[in-house]
């Protein structure tokens, strides 16, 4: 057989796709809810932290179950729209892209020890890429009672700490609103401080990172104000 | 032994240093050295490649007699993207958190260098067995690279290994600092050019000419 | 439009492929002992960038997406092809540049010959994969948010080589270490060049 004719090179290469086609379609396919699996339980084990419980990947599912006990839609008027939160939720860099009016926004409630809390999603960039976490507040919608972030690739020891429990811990108590107006919570340089409104201590070394928690929070809360009944 | 003959010892031995991927023939640098700051994906990506490059070898030396010329070097991306691909969904799959810290990184494996230069340099050339050895060889002196660099940037930068605390608290309180700049990507140039360094003072006879 | 120019420093300057990513490295070291030849491989990477990128964006979101086959039909709205992206970007890669190869030889034999011989390296050169990969990874908007992200790292690239070479060329005159000549001292100098760019990070625009 003439193995640089047309014919030949051909129906190798129809061949080869083919086959491989089939061997990563099968692959795909029975690997796929393992992954599905994991992206889930990641999104819930963070959700959790926002809440003070932490979880590992087998109980993640169980907890979350127990404690979140609703989740829903909302737009920036505050008004509840239909739609999937999870989803929304686990592409929310592209929902935080739309112009204001067409977003969607995850909101979670939980209960913790017989109070109401509502987690609500963040978005925002640091140093070298996304960052991201979850703020849990009160029923006075207001109070910070947790909170969580994560990074794609920060640097590690500097940036990465936001990912870390000390950091994480600041935000305990924090109001997020003045007067029924809404401020945010600042991420200010260690050392600094601020009357106008309740603020965290940065990391040090880590200041673009701390600078991009700062925005995150203002940028992605803003959107809930009327959710949370701010001005 | 008889599975190991001489030959076959050598192609296995050589690239782990006078024929090193990395430091010689410096192939395969593009995707390595971002994954360095810490040990743990330094070794995943190790074991990724490895795993990639003998693999594909055996399939390319397999088919070596069938593969048209003028389709070469597509087939060959196929068949390394096809694993390179099964390798990321099994990671994405059973070992999440670190699929998440190389993202991107496994699928550059693709346009790793060291894959394409073994496969046109002996895998088309010889047979899967030979061709196995050499693919586990050179992953593994890739890999040797990916680690050193990998240690020295984790224990000196962060102090610590595969995130368990190695430079104890009481050098933090006689005034011991992490050295941030390791962390950060242009160090592991350097820490390269150092390993280089290293290596060819032991081996006078692999030194360059000229700049 | 202000968004695209964002996207376009960003690419060359804070992202750069070279030094925050290390990729096309080994194209980069060994092509970099002249400016000339720098210029020329720095042209094509930037060229193909260009050219592959949007192919595949469109690719990406319109048929591997999960759910990107939604305009095809509701039935389809549910498939996942997002398994088939590493060999389909590299086989749209490895088919445009064999395109791109042939073309110019056809109507451009001058450029042919300055450019020619480094477009078979570009197949596998990182950098152009690792852009396609990247797209995916940032979820741009729009296909022009991904072309300007294809030039400002095409541009970055060509720039980080020129730099190189240029301070190649100098160096023959200076008196390495035996051991460091050649590869080590290029790799000391590709990171020092590397930490005087994270000059430019936190630049926000």
């Amino acid at each position: 057989m003439n193995r640089e004719g047309n014919t030949y090179t051909i129906v190798y290469a129809a061949v080869m796709v083919i086959i491989v086609a089939v061997l990563l379609a099968f692959t795909a396919e029975s690997l796929k809810s393992r992954q599905n699996q994991n992206a889930e339980i990641d999104k819930k084990t963070q959700l959790l932290r926002s809440i003070r419980i932490s979880s590992n990947a087998d109980n993640a599912d169980n907890l979350y179950n127990q404690n979140i006990t609703d989740s829903y839609l909302v737009n920036t008027n505050g008004e509840r729209v239909d739609g999937d939160a999870f989803a929304v939720d686990q592409e929310f860099d592209k929902e935080m892209r739309k112009p204001m009016e067409e977003r969607t926004l995850p909101v979670y409630e939980a209960s913790v020890e017989g109070s109401k809390k509502y987690i609500l999603p963040l978005y925002g960039s640091g140093l070298w890429g996304p960052i991201w976490g979850y703020v849990a507040l009160d029923e006075d919608k207001s109070t910070i009672y947790g909170a969580t972030f994560g990074h794609k690739g920060e640097t590690p020891g500097l940036g990465a700490e936001i990912d870390t429990k000390w950091f994480q811990e600041e935000f305990y108590d924090k109001k997020i609103s003045r007067d029924g107006k809404f401020t945010s919570v600042a991420v200010l340089k260690a050392g600094q401080t601020r009357t106008d409104m309740d603020y965290v201590d940065g990391i040090s070394g880590g200041t673009i990172t701390s600078q991009g928690v700062d925005e995150m929070l203002k940028h992605s809360l803003e959107q809930y104000k009327a959710f949370l009944g701010l001005q | 032994m008889s599975l190991l003959s001489s030959r076959n010892r050598k192609v296995l031995v050589d690239p782990l240093s006078k024929s090193n991927p990395v430091i010689i023939l410096v192939l395969g640098i593009c995707s390595a050295l971002a994954v360095t700051a810490k040990l743990e994906p330094a070794l995943v990506m190790s074991i990724s490649v490895i795993v990639v490059v003998a693999f594909s070898n055996v399939i390319v030396s397999l088919l070596r007699n069938t593969i048209p010329a003028r389709i070469r070097i597509i087939v060959q991306l196929v068949v390394v993207a096809t694993l390179v691909t099964i390798v990321n969904e099994v990671l994405k799959a059973f070992a999440y958190d670190v699929s998440k810290q190389l993202s991107v990184f496994v699928g550059l494996i693709i346009t790793n260098c060291i894959l394409m230069g073994r496969l046109e340099a002996f895998a088309l050339g010889n047979k899967p067995w030979p061709a196995f050895i050499d693919g586990i060889g050179n992953g593994l002196g890739y890999g040797i690279i990916l680690v050193i660099v990998g240690f020295f940037r984790e224990l000196l930068g962060s102090g610590t290994l595969f995130d368990y605390q190695i430079i104890p608290s009481s050098f933090y309180e006689a005034g011991y600092e992490n050295n941030g700049l390791m962390i950060l990507p242009p160090m592991a140039l350097i820490v390269v050019a150092c390993i280089i360094w290293v290596h060819r003072i032991m081996n006078k006879d692999l030194q360059e000419d000229n700049n | 439009m202000e968004n695209l120019i964002n996207i376009f420093v960003k690419s060359v300057f804070i992202d750069n492929m070279v030094f925050a990513y290390f990729l096309g490295m080994c194209s980069y070291l060994a092509v970099s002992k002249t400016v000339k030849t720098a210029m020329g491989l720095g042209i094509a990477v930037t060229f193909v960038l260009l050219v592959t990128l949007p192919i595949n964006y469109l690719l990406e979101n319109y048929i591997l997406k999960p759910g990107a086959l939604a305009w095809a039909g509701e039935s389809f709205a549910e498939l996942d092809f997002s398994f088939l992206s590493f060999i389909i970007f590299i086989a749209v890669i490895a088919s445009i540049v064999q395109l791109v190869e042939m073309v110019v030889e056809k109507y451009s034999p001058a450029l042919y010959d300055s450019l020619g011989i480094f477009l078979p390296l570009i197949a596998v050169n990182c950098a152009i994969l690792g852009g396609s990969l990247f797209m995916q990874e940032k979820n741009f908007l729009n296909i022009g948010e991904a072309t300007s992200y294809a030039l400002g790292s095409g541009i970055g690239w060509l720039l980080a080589i020129l730099g190189l070479a240029a301070i190649r060329e100098k160096l023959q005159y200076s008196n390495v270490p035996g051991p460091l000549k050649g590869l080590g001292i290029t790799f000391i100098i590709t990171g020092l060049m590397g930490i005087a760019f994270m000059s430019f990070l936190g630049i926000k625009l």
